[in-house]
């Protein structure tokens, strides 16, 4: 039994590869049953996300499995074998187990720590295991793998830093107002940065959304777009008495607020905090706005800053992500061996079964008429001598995790107690 | 010897010391409510041990330095498990804790022994009037860490350097609302021990106010807390401002309960309470 991983990601090839294979991938149930119809492929799930495809499959004939999965991939030959090489990975055994974890650990994303990631694979193992393409390994693995990801996040801080500017700005909001519900964001100007800190604000729960533009129609409809109101920009210095949180992006040359006019709002608004994030260049907002009290300005080059530090942060997390990882992956790959020597021990324990039964019998009929009592007396006997005997076999067994070891010590095994032989239906010439 | 309660009181304020400071490194849940219910457990066995020592002396003691400690302590964790129950600020027990736990060591290092007090002050009039003034104080004291914490948070937030604290400490938001809410509390149950220790001076001695130097300490603690108060209601005063006030507040506070007894004397000092014999 062998696990096989092919795939292709960020990395390895461009996004017009990613696209087109996750065009003919997409119809998942078609993607199934042509797998499914394949007698390599044991158990098998598809990954398919914007920045990667994969395959995963549990199979009998691994060099086979391959072969299919990236007949699978060329898609009947829509993709140019070559092209398809190039970009392709193969992993096998310990080395897609590691790769699954990696990858949901977030560890082999484009932006390392994102969350998204779990939640896709979340999702790919419920396709695949309503379409009955899992088995007991890869359900194993899968809930594993989830395990293991929660483990990642909960004892690394890989997610914890905001690495990209909108979000920054979001948490540096959060750390001065605590919760951002029925706070009021104003966006002055517009730009597709400031939009999109609006729409993590939006979605961080902010209450009210105020935007003051030069056009009052462009202001309408980004208002009609975020569900907010739009006023001019003369009246900026009023709607801070009601904004909590200003995004600041037009393209004006000079300050639009001063220390001074803020200063006076403060007062007037009973020194409730104001964030500035001021993304313009040239800046829109006075710097020595930041001195006033419980006033906190950010311009564009803060916010990098905080970004590239949490950049650090999350790469050094990292490094204990990976470590965890791989010891989870040792972990699974034992449970994985053991499973390879359950049937050796199951047929092992029925031939057993079978000697006691034929003995007994025997015994019985020599013996003439027996009492209840000495019947089971005569059977405890023999089970207990069959199972003393099989006792330090079966540890023999279980007790080798070593890779390579197992493969060797169960044909041993069955070649020892002839367990091969057995398993086809005994001839009539048996006793 | 009867203090086998009063050090397993230190025990669990030593060991929810340890679970709270592991909390605020490591940042697993687990350690801070397993830190809360040591404190429960630590508050139950020292309001039992102050029962069993009241009901000794037929009266609360507090004529020692050491008995007023574990009294105040008492009154701090008391405030902290009430504020946690209220709203969890939960880094704020990492402060609570150690501070609870040195107080009652502080109780068991000082000098103890039995003291007899003088009658004119084994009244109930005295226990009222030092239970306010107590709990005022723990109430103030929970300020006065949330104000630490807010001038930490503040600074980085200000200075945009984002160190092992940031992500430790709660938002600016919380930390002010502690403030206000401690305030809210702390400062008519120190009004209220004023008043109550001022009747109960004029029944005694005859006269309201002595100018004492723990008195004159208290009236200044009390003006710093009016005008923060007023200036939080009126003018809308909060942020550093008040955690600046609040932090000063509770110095004077710590002045009036070490120092007066320490440096100054008069008759407020540890040393006339007891009997001359």
């Amino acid at each position: 039994m062998n696990l096989v991983l092919l795939g292709l990601n960020h990395k390895t090839a461009p996004v017009a590869l990613r696209e087109k294979l996750a065009g003919f991938l997409g119809d998942l149930t078609a993607a199934y049953e042509n797998l499914q119809a394949r007698p390599e492929l044991g158990e098998c799930i598809l990954f398919s996300t914007c920045n990667r495809v994969e395959a995963l499959s549990v199979t009998e004939e691994p060099e086979g499995a391959v072969q299919q999965l990236r007949a699978l991939f060329s898609g009947q030959g829509r993709i140019p074998p070559a092209e398809l090489d190039e970009a392709l990975y193969f992993h096998r055994d310990r080395d897609a187990v590691l790769h699954l974890f990696r990858v949901a650990s977030s560890l082999d994303s484009l932006v390392v720590g994102e969350p998204q990631i779990l939640g896709q694979i979340k999702e790919a193992f419920r396709q695949a295991a309503a379409r009955q393409a899992t088995g007991p390994i890869l359900n194993r693995l899968l809930h594993k793998t989830f395990s293991v990801a929660k483990r990642v996040r909960r004892e690394t801080g890989i997610g914890d830093h905001a690495v990209s500017i909108a979000y920054a700005a979001v948490t540096l909001g959060r750390k001065i107002f605590g919760s951002l519900a029925g706070k009021t964001a104003v966006l002055v100007g517009a730009g597709e940065m400031a939009e999109l800190a609006l729409e993590h604000l939006k979605s961080d729960g902010v209450g009210r959304i105020i935007i003051a533009n030069r056009t009052l129609e462009r202001g309408r409809q980004l208002a009609q777009r975020f569900g907010g109101e739009a006023v001019s920009l003369e009246e900026l210095e009023d709607q801070l008495l009601h904004g909590d949180i200003i995004i600041s992006s037009t393209g004006s040359p000079q300050h639009l607020l001063t220390r001074e006019q803020v200063k006076g709002v403060m007062r007037r608004r009973k020194h409730k905090p104001l964030f500035f994030i001021d993304i313009a260049v040239p800046r829109d907002l006075d710097p020595a706005i930041n001195d006033l009290d419980n006033v906190y300005l950010y311009n564009i080059d803060d916010l990098k800053e905080v970004v590239e530090s949490n950049w650090q942060r999350r790469q050094q997390e990292a490094v204990k992500a990976e470590r965890l990882v791989t010891e989870e992956t040792l972990k699974f790959l034992d449970w994985l061996e053991t499973l390879a020597v359950y049937p050796t021990i199951i047929s092992l324990k029925e031939k057993a079964d079978r000697i006691c039964e034929a003995e007994l019998d025997k015994t019985l009929k020599q013996l003439g008429p027996l009492t209840e009592e000495q019947r089971q007396v005569l059977e405890v006997l023999t089970h207990s001598i069959t199972q003393k005997l099989l006792h330090d076999p079966i540890l023999f067994l279980k007790g080798h995790h070593h890779p390579q070891r197992p493969v060797r010590d169960l044909d041993v095994v069955r070649r020892l107690f002839n367990l091969d032989l057995d398993s086809q239906p005994p001839s009539p010439e048996e006793e | 010897m009867g203090n086998a309660l009063i050090y397993l009181t230190l025990l669990a304020y030593f060991g929810a010391t340890a679970l709270w400071l592991g909390f605020f490194l490591a940042q697993r849940e687990k350690l801070c409510a397993g830190g809360v219910w040591l404190l429960g457990i630590g508050l139950g066995l020292h309001t039992l041990e102050l029962i069993i020592r009241t009901w000794a002396a037929g009266y609360l003691p507090v004529a020692t330095f050491g008995q007023a400690l574990l009294v105040s302590a008492w009154a701090l964790v008391a405030a902290f498990l009430f504020l946690y129950w209220r709203s969890p600020i939960k880094v704020l027990g990492a402060l609570c804790a150690p501070l609870a736990a040195l107080m009652v060591s502080g109780t068991l290092i000082l000098p103890q022994g039995q003291v007899s007090v003088s009658p004119a002050l084994q009244s109930l009039w005295l226990t009222v009037h030092i239970s306010l003034a107590l709990l005022g104080n723990a109430a103030l004291c929970l300020a006065f860490l949330g104000g630490i914490f807010y001038l930490v948070q503040q600074r980085q937030l200000k200075a945009k350097r984002f160190g092992f604290f940031y992500r430790r400490l709660p938002s600016l938001e919380q930390l002010d609302a502690l403030n206000y809410w401690c305030l809210t509390i702390g400062f008519p149950l120190l009004t209220g021990g004023i008043i109550s220790g001022s009747l109960y001076a004029q029944r005694t001695l005859g006269k309201f106010w002595s100018w004492d130097p723990k008195e004159v300490l208290t009236l200044i603690a009390w003006l710093i807390y009016a005008v923060l108060l007023h200036e939080r209601l009126m003018v809308g005063w909060r942020g550093r401002r008040a955690a600046l006030l609040a932090i000063c507040g509770f110095l004077v506070l710590v002045a009036t309960f070490v120092g007066a007894n320490l440096w100054f004397s008069g008759y407020h000092s540890f040393a006339n309470f007891i009997k001359q014999p």
